[in-house]
């Protein structure tokens, strides 16, 4: 028993071993290269495109795969390759900024509602349910027959859609952490709200929001091929990964490579992104425990 | 010498952690058990003890296997059967009781049901006979209105009427071997010795062999014809509880008694100069509850004008049972729970109730350590970190000076400096608690409000923080108010002691002279009602039932 207790003290007194704390296993390793990947197509696909995304260069459509056109033609002769290639950027850049932008917001006044409790709480909790009563498509429709489509009114229309359910799963969370003792310690302390959230309930809380975000994620790539669909997302020519497997998805029955690869896109995005949120290092992950 | 009912041979039990590292819980462990006795399984948490009653059933908690030995209960061997086969023997046989018997009722099922589900399982006899049975148990067991209470859901009972009936129900079955796992550890002491008393009479009168689990010796010592110390899963000695108690051969039995003794508290001497005559805390008239307030006042009011005082040095003790207010007060005092009338006086300022209305200097002076050391550090911060922050927040130490002050406070409650890297969950729960103790200190307080924060510990670990508090009290000259139920530790480190009720004080008084002179009969119940390290002090225990009935709530 003592001796083993001395060499632990010993090992503790070593300098801290770096790393193990930090590094991730090879499934997360993937995830991350295939997100990183997607993200630098989403900023130099413009240059790499063969064609421009609205030039029909086929008078066949569905055309197969050929050495001109690597991953076949659309509904109407385009190149899917291009099409995809200008697609990422809409499809990342969009999705991850409303995702970060709602997770954020959610999270923040979601553990502002459950350390202030009181109306605060219950006035911003109602709202944001009778606000999670509204349709996303409709409320979508809605937004962008009164203010136009661009990409800023997209992601903003995301965020809302998305983030009350962000903020419910949050404050749930911190409702709890925040009767733990060691954060009536701290308000018995007389530290401010500020501290509370940010240094004893946030790293708690931290786990299972990151794989909410990851779930989200996946949700709003969804809603952003809806809203396309219906002509309210990214115009036309351009198009993201949702839109370009609805336009194409009379092609279906026929093999066409047109539908198969935006929805390949998709997969890897999403899988990959819940792939490294399900295996961040350990120091992220399991704070809580 | 009959043949033994129970033969444990060689029992060796291990499991393998989730790094994958083997680990041995206990490393072969022999005894036996005759029929009729009741055998005790003592020793610190981690010990083995649950573990090996729960091998006796030939079950293991998910990860550990039974990796060797043999155990045999009557003619067959537990170690050798089909899980099939061995459950046919559980309610039959053997059958367990557990330590929280509130856990182990199905909330939403009537008693009756519940405690006849063996007979209906094992199909021994019919309905109608099974209930019959189980109203007989519940008279043996002394519980109130035995002929309807089975009607009852389980939120419908008193923790100790739970308690009881958890062991009609492991009763039913006419098993040989009966498994008790803590069940008293739960229960208020007033409580406790009616359950105590009534499984020894059940135990007696149908001459059931008992394995009593428990870590606390003087309750052991009621109920057991034999003890059986364990420490690190091995057997440190055997013997009759007299034998035990009274003349213990090996070094860790001796220091389990030894821990047990209250060391009776000496008083610091005061310095003869009158310089600071205020007292360190004084509490007026406080109330205080929970709930919506109405008229100033809340729904429910649980502190009804408490007043106190305590003086600068001197140590206050808060005892009474589960429900009376203690923590509620401590609460209140520190100003989490505002009081909504009285007032807090904290050498010679008035406080605020609530302590966001409280500054700085005001919120230093005073800190509290809580009971359950774990839930009271984040987690997700190492030691350093949590001791760092209130140097920062109250006096601004950055940098250097903040380390060197981590590592004073840590030397203080005697942890070595390196642990300031480890996150709480790689420290033992007396560590924990010392590190609660060491950031209540980084405050440079005057007074320290403790709310039970023994009362997680095993007895050792538990007798060293409370020496600890006594070494810190003479170097840095701090007063506590001590909350407990355990009346040794508040005899062993106050001066002076309330004894409340229902939110009231029905008594202040010296704390040496606790045991002889309290006059309230309150008091004189909930002291009579400790546990002594005597075989024969629940026999000889006479209270006057109308007392009983009149405070303790059955």
């Amino acid at each position: 028993m003592m001796a083993e207790y001395q060499t632990t003290t010993a090992a503790k007194d070593a300098p801290k071993p770096k790393g193990p704390g930090w590094s991730f296993n090879w499934v997360g390793r993937i995830g991350l290269a295939i997100m990183l990947f997607w993200g630098l197509v989403a900023f130099v696909g413009p240059w790499l495109a063969p064609h421009p995304p609205g030039e029909i260069v086929d008078w066949d459509y569905f055309g197969p795969v050929s050495g001109d056109y690597w991953m076949g033609t659309d509904y109407l002769g385009r190149d899917i390759f291009s099409r995809i290639l200008m697609g990422a950027r809409y499809t990342v850049g969009i999705a991850l900024a409303a995702v970060t932008l709602a997770c954020t917001l959610g999270v923040i006044l979601g553990m502002i509602a459950a350390v202030a409790g009181g109306w605060f709480d219950m006035v911003l909790s109602r709202l944001l349910d009778a606000f999670n009563g509204i349709p996303s498509l409709l409320f979508g429709l809605v937004v962008v027959a009164a203010v136009g489509s661009s990409i800023p009114v997209l992601i903003l229309t995301l965020t809302a859609i998305y983030m009350p359910g962000s903020y419910r799963f949050a404050r749930a969370l911190a409702v709890n952490v925040n009767t733990m003792d060691f954060v009536t310690v701290a308000r018995a302390r007389g530290e401010s709200t500020r501290y509370l959230i940010l240094q004893e309930i946030f790293p708690n809380i931290l786990g299972p929001v990151l794989a909410d975000l990851g779930l989200r994620f996946v949700f709003i790539v969804l809603v952003l091929s809806g809203l396309s669909f219906l002509g309210l997302g990214v115009q036309p020519p351009n198009a993201d990964w949702g839109g370009l497997v609805r336009e194409n998805i009379e092609g279906l029955s026929l093999g066409a490579p047109a539908v198969i690869f935006p929805s390949v896109a998709i997969a890897s995005l999403t899988i990959s992104v819940n792939m490294f949120i399900d295996n961040l290092p350990t120091k992220i992950r399991d704070r809580s425990e | 010498m009959t043949d033994p009912l129970v033969t444990v041979e060689k029992l060796r039990i291990g499991a393998t952690t989730d790094s994958g590292r083997k680990v041995e819980i206990i490393k072969g462990v022999d005894f036996e058990i005759a029929p009729g006795e009741i055998v005790a399984l003592i020793g610190e948490s981690g010990s083995g003890k649950t573990t090996i009653a729960l091998s006796l059933m030939g079950h293991t908690r998910t990860g550990c296997k039974i990796e060797g030995g043999t155990i045999r209960i009557g003619d067959c061997d537990m170690t050798a059967m089909s899980n099939r086969a061995r459950a046919a023997l559980r309610g039959t046989e053997v059958s367990y009781v557990p330590q929280s018997a509130a856990a182990a009722f199905n909330p939403s099922k009537r008693i009756m049901d519940q405690v006849i589900e063996i007979a209906a399982i094992h199909e021994l006899m019919p309905r109608a006979e099974a209930e019959t049975k189980a109203v007989e148990l519940f008279r043996a067991l002394a519980l109130p209105d035995a002929d309807t209470i089975g009607q009852r859901y389980p939120h419908q009972v008193s923790g100790g009427q739970l308690q009881r009936l958890s062991a009609a129900m492991a009763l039913i079955g006419d098993p040989k071997l009966v498994i008790f796992d803590e069940p008293t550890t739960a229960l208020d002491v007033t409580t406790q010795i009616e359950v105590l008393r009534a499984f020894k009479s059940v135990m007696r009168a149908g001459g059931i062999a008992g394995v009593y689990v428990s870590h606390d010796l003087a309750v052991v010592a009621q109920i057991a014809d034999r003890i059986i110390v364990l420490k690190g899963g091995e057997i440190q000695e055997v013997g009759g509880a007299e034998q035990i108690l009274n003349a213990p051969r090996d070094a860790y039995t001796k220091q389990l008694l030894a821990a047990f003794e209250p060391v009776p508290h000496q008083p610091e001497e005061q310095p003869a100069q009158a310089a600071k005559p205020k007292p360190v805390l004084e509490v007026f008239d406080l109330c205080a509850g929970y709930g919506a307030i109405r008229n100033g006042e809340p729904a429910a009011k649980i502190l009804k004008d408490v007043s106190f005082k305590i003086e600068r040095g001197r140590n206050l003790g808060v005892i009474g049972e589960s429900g009376s207010g203690k923590s509620t007060l401590a609460r209140a005092v520190a100003g989490i729970l505002p009081a909504y009338r009285g007032g807090v006086i904290v050498d010679g300022t008035e406080m605020k109730p609530d302590l966001k209305d409280r500054s700085k200097a005001e919120l230093r002076r005073m800190q509290m350590v809580f009971q359950l050391a774990d839930t009271a550090l984040n987690p997700a911060h190492s030691i350093g970190a949590i001791l760092a922050r209130p140097l920062t927040f109250y006096e601004g130490l950055r940098g250097k000076a903040r380390e060197a002050r981590v590592t004073e406070l840590l030397d203080m409650v005697h942890l070595p400096a390196s642990l300031r890297h480890r996150l709480p969950g790689e420290l033992s729960g007396g560590q924990k608690q010392r590190v609660n103790l060491a950031r209540a200190l980084a405050a440079k307080p005057e007074l320290i409000l403790c709310d039970e924060i023994t009362s997680a510990l095993d007895t050792v670990v538990a007798a060293a923080i409370l020496e600890l508090l006594k070494e810190l009290q003479r170097e840095l000259g701090l007063s506590y108010m001590f909350i407990s139920h355990d009346l040794s530790t508040v005899e062993a480190i106050c001066d002076d002691v309330l004894v409340m009720y229902k939110g009231e004080v029905v008594e202040a008084l010296p704390a040496a002279t606790m045991s002889s002179e309290a006059t309230h009969p309150y008091s004189r119940l909930l002291i009579s009602s400790v546990p002594k390290l005597d075989t024969g002090w629940l026999a000889g225990l006479e209270q006057d039932p109308e007392l009983v009935a009149q405070f303790a709530n059955r």
